[in-house]
């Protein structure tokens, strides 16, 4: 079919928004990046002299430090528990019935609907009532919940491609249940467990609004204490830190999307 | 009925992180109905004094901006976020889309600090966009974007558009393209195609998108705290500040309460709003 003129015009129109809104979206990072690299404290553009001193300035921070450290000792166990237990219960979902199905995943899926601000204060209460308030074990407890729903809909998607016929015949064919988890269902969901682990991993280390309420300062986490440097202090060490950041994030996701199809786990790409 | 070998062991971790949720959320409830004992962190007896206060026109006031807000975000990022999931759903090119892809969703892992950070240096008075417009000679003193809604609302959107085009694009790219080729070839020029056919198609992800996207701003704070610098308050900063300079939790609990109340109400609203819309929509 021809393309008419009107064709052409709204192709070359809706080209030019998408490239605005990208422009948009990354312009954030690009003045970040500008005022890391700037020799100067004061912001200005473009800089006069270029240096990496904010760069070595945010990574000798103590504040920073202890917030990475925090950061991935609290991230490490939130995401792989909430991986364990996410795991867990979308293979139930998907392949038993039991009492109170949908009333336990309505409720796990719930922080996706409630202020994180209103999550942070209910743990804080709750750990102030059951002796654990100023512990990390109060800080982990609040991520695991903040990060299942992310897991159980990464292990959902690979669940519902699934062919249980595969496990159907490993059984069929004398394999006990154990065996059949262990050699066919776990290895053909590998993909979305890895993906589910790593959306966890990354959500929980930038958890901010409800990590504010329930940490204190001996555990701290980067978003927490990049929050009270920008409070307190208006120098480039924090654009440092954000590039390093965005840097690290986007490689992060990049690898993912090389390896796991991050598309596919997002659902906004099919096999056709 | 099939054996179900793992159920205790498969179930029981799960159950218990939800009774571990409302429990928490039960916390919360309880504190909101009781007195605040000024100085202590304890709480007293039974009273719905604090849902009262919260009649109180300053208090009123913040209700009424955060709805704003919210809606003014959920409304913006629609209208920037469906171009963008078009795009991202329809490009051929597999390296474009990859870019749009990590694009769209890198933000979404810098949390709201980092984002909200670079929004201050982009916005303040001696900011990017202020440094530029003067030395091109467009205006003489800087904008102010600081500490008013408009600037909030633009940061809120750049935080917000992740979700929404992730939400718009997996309602995008479960439509059979050939409903549009089809109304094409009937004579339907491009605009009309698209809103005849894609849009109504794609009307489940616009409503989905656009109430995360409102649930999402309500839950925002630091964006609020950092460039409405106080001057512009949401709910979220207001419990802050009250279980953190005031210590009055029971109050701060009294706002989440009915803070969450709202917004299942509103949402609630929105989906019945919609359902109406779509049974008289064009068919």
């Amino acid at each position: 079919m021809p393309r008419s003129p009107l064709q052409r015009l709204l192709d070359i129109g809706g080209t030019l928004a998408v490239l605005a809104i990208l422009g948009f979206l990354l312009l954030p990072a690009f003045v970040v990046a500008l005022a890391a690299f700037n020799d100067s404290a004061l912001l200005s553009f473009p800089p006069h002299a270029w240096s990496l001193r904010w760069f070595a300035r945010a990574i000798a921070y103590r504040d920073f430090q202890e917030g990475v450290r925090n950061g991935l000792i609290v991230t490490g166990w939130a995401s792989t528990i909430a991986l364990v237990v996410g795991a867990a219960f979308a293979f139930a979902m998907d392949h038993y019935r039991f009492r109170l199905k949908t009333a336990i995943e309505g409720v796990l899926l719930s922080p996706l609907v409630v202020p994180h601000f209103t999550v942070g204060l209910g743990f804080l209460i709750l750990a102030a009532q059951i002796g654990l308030a100023r512990t990390y074990t109060i800080v982990i407890v609040c991520h695991v919940i903040l990060v299942l729903p992310f897991v159980l809909r990464s292990v959902y998607v690979s669940l519902r491609n699934l062919d249980q016929r595969l496990e159907l015949a490993a059984a069929s064919l004398g394999a006990p249940p154990h065996r059949v988890l262990a050699t066919i269902t776990l290895p053909l969901l590998l993909p979305g467990l890895l993906s589910g682990w790593l959306f966890a991993a990354i959500l929980s280390f930038n958890e901010f609004t409800a990590s504010l309420f329930v940490t204190v300062q001996r555990t701290q986490t980067l978003p927490v204490a990049m929050y009270n440097y920008v409070r307190d202090y208006a120098d480039p060490s924090m654009a440092a830190l954000s590039v390093m950041y965005i840097v690290a994030t986007a490689a992060l996701l990049t690898f993912a999307n090389a390896f796991l199809g991050l598309g596919k786990v997002l659902n906004v790409e099919h096999d056709r | 009925m099939k054996t179900q070998p793992f159920l205790r062991s498969f179930v029981t971790p799960a159950a218990l992180c939800a009774l571990g949720f409302l429990a928490a959320m039960a916390a919360i409830l309880q504190y909101s109905v009781r007195t605040f004992i000024p100085g202590s962190l304890e709480a007293g007896g039974f009273t719905l004094a604090n849902f009262a206060a919260l009649m109180k026109p300053l208090y009123a006031r913040v209700f009424i901006d955060t709805v704003w807000i919210c809606f003014l975000t959920a409304f913006f990022t629609l209208i920037v976020g469906y171009p963008l999931a078009y795009a991202l759903v329809h490009v051929r090119n597999r390296l474009a889309k990859s870019f749009i892809l990590i694009t769209v969703i890198t933000p979404l892992f810098l949390g709201e600090v980092v984002r909200t950070y670079a929004w201050i240096i982009v916005l303040g008075n001696n900011g990017f966009i202020n440094t530029v417009l003067i030395k091109l000679g467009i205006v003489a003193q800087p904008l102010q974007f600081m500490f008013t809604k408009f600037g909030v609302v633009v940061a809120l959107v750049h935080v917000t558009m992740p979700v929404m085009v992730i939400i718009l694009a997996a309602a995008l790219s479960h439509i059979d393209r050939n409903y549009e080729r089809a109304a094409q070839s009937l004579g339907a020029g491009p605009i009309r195609a698209f809103t005849t056919v894609t849009l109504p198609l794609s009307m489940p992800g616009i409503i989905a998108g656009t109430t995360t996207a409102f649930a999402w701003t309500f839950s925002a704070f630091a964006t609020p705290q950092l460039i409405g610098g106080g001057r512009v308050n949401m709910i979220s900063n207001l419990v802050y500040q009250l279980g953190f300079a005031s210590f009055n939790f029971p109050f701060a609990a009294s706002l989440c309460v009915s803070g969450l109340a709202l917004v299942l109400i509103i949402m609630a609203l929105v989906g019945v709003a919609a359902r109406r819309l779509e049974s008289i929509g064009p068919h």
